[in-house]
């Protein structure tokens, strides 16, 4: 059947072309794509690359890509299962996301190559209406579908980039760093907001159990400013901390958040501060029993 | 006051009185802590308390108070207390909730909790953990 509609153009009347479903138009459609692979992905090629999308790649990766999309396209039409085609555009996307390809790039390809099929059905099936409205049933809801779920897939594996790379800014953005037997130093860089602050609490606590530290010391000078519920945060984290039995020593209160603290009412009385991160290591130093000695003569400098 | 198995265990050693508390306790369960703490303080005349609550990932309003009014209390009867263990999780939650200890002592885990007691009470060494 399949093929008298293909071979003989005129042979496809309304009323034996309706009779031919969506099964027998898929294979046909599939076979088509197969036939004039070669002819349709240059085809698809060159209009990408007037299009000037995928700059990023070089000729021979484009061709290497283009044709396992165009391989993986005609499956998915053939199959109806965009599974495998997710996990190749999770892995497409993987490979060049790090290359700065995006978003309406990889849309626009795979929309290009949908209207260069289409165009190569319209060519097919011109003389016969009927049966290229037939066609175009059965392959625009497949093309739709999979353009969908490409452009999904290679968001989804951005935004998975994306996160990843917010947990491990966030885990460097509160170091907790042992400076000698039992004493942690937090430096504190850049904005505290009520997240990073809450992020804070958390590592400086399982910090204090994993060095057994008894006394850390908070080193803000680097902290522009401070609000009421961070500097709040703050002092409930110095409680939580002796709670665990490690006092804590808060150095390099700027003049700016000094007066905010005390305008805004913040109870730091409890709060155990010294002007520099030195002085703050020198008293933490005192409250471990260290003692630091300077020999007289015996610098390397 | 609850009856059944205890859910803490209560060891002596030397000069002091180790509590190790298992599981979760319910109102009953740490009011019999706090009865069977403050009688032990008496009946083996020691000087100081460790209460080891590292297997709790959970202190409510009532634990927290009864633990302080089991310091005063061993204040009282001549004991120092020490409470250990407190897990990060519970910490916060406990600031956060506005119950810290109060005047209670904490420390890291149960060796902190000794070598506090031994400089609090500064005990001569040799009967130290009851050597």
């Amino acid at each position: 059947m399949s093929e008298s509609i293909s071979t003989d153009p005129f042979g496809g009347l309304d009323t034996t072309s309706t009779a031919v479903t969506d099964e027998q138009l898929l294979p046909e459609l599939v076979a088509h794509l197969r036939e004039h692979r070669a002819k349709l992905r240059d085809e698809w090629a060159r209009r990408i690359q007037e299009a000037h999308l995928l700059e990023a790649m070089t000729a021979q990766e484009m061709a290497v890509e283009t044709t396992s999309v165009y391989d993986n396209y005609v499956e998915v039409l053939e199959t109806g299962s965009v599974e495998a085609l997710q996990q190749y555009a999770r892995d497409l996307s993987e490979r060049i996301i790090p290359r700065g390809v995006e978003t309406h790039e990889v849309v626009g390809i795979v929309l290009l190559l949908r209207d260069v099929l289409a165009r190569s059905l319209f060519e097919k099936y011109q003389r016969d209406f009927g049966l290229l409205n037939q066609i175009l049933d059965a392959y625009e809801p497949a093309a739709n579908r999979i353009a969908n779920t490409v452009a999904v897939s290679f968001v989804e594996e951005r935004e998975r980039v994306i996160r990843q790379q917010q947990d491990a800014l966030r885990e460097l953005s509160t170091p907790v760093l042992p400076v000698r037997e039992r004493l942690l130093i937090l430096p504190i860089i850049g904005v505290l907001d009520s997240e990073r602050a809450r992020q804070l609490t958390e590592q400086l606590l399982t910090g204090i159990r994993t060095h057994r530290a008894k006394v850390v010391v908070i080193d803000i000078t680097g902290a522009p400013e401070v609000d009421a519920v961070v500097a709040n945060h703050l002092v409930q984290t110095v409680d939580a901390s002796r709670l665990m039995g490690a006092s804590v020593i808060i150095t390099g209160l700027s003049p700016t958040i000094a007066q905010t603290l005390v305008t805004l009412g913040v109870d730091l009385s409890k709060m155990n501060t010294i002007g520099d991160l030195q002085g703050g290591l020198e008293e933490a130093e005192r409250l471990l029993g260290f003692t630091v000695t300077k020999e007289e003569g015996s610098s390397q400098l | 006051m609850s009856t059944g198995p205890a859910l803490f265990s209560i060891l002596r050693q030397g000069q002091y009185l180790v509590a190790s508390v298992h599981t979760a306790l319910d109102d009953s369960q740490m009011l019999r802590l706090q009865g069977d703490l403050v009688e032990e303080v008496g009946r083996s005349r020691s000087r100081g308390i460790i209460i080891d609550v590292a297997a709790l990932d959970v202190l409510d309003s009532f634990g927290t108070k009864t633990l302080g009014a089991i310091a005063e209390m061993a204040r009282l009867r001549g004991a120092t207390t020490v409470i250990v263990g407190i897990q990060p999780d519970v910490a916060f939650a406990m600031v956060q909730l506005g119950m810290g200890t109060g005047a209670v002592a904490t420390a890291l885990d149960l060796e902190e909790g000794l070598a506090f007691l031994d400089d609090t009470l500064a005990l001569p060494s040799t009967v130290r953990h009851g050597q």
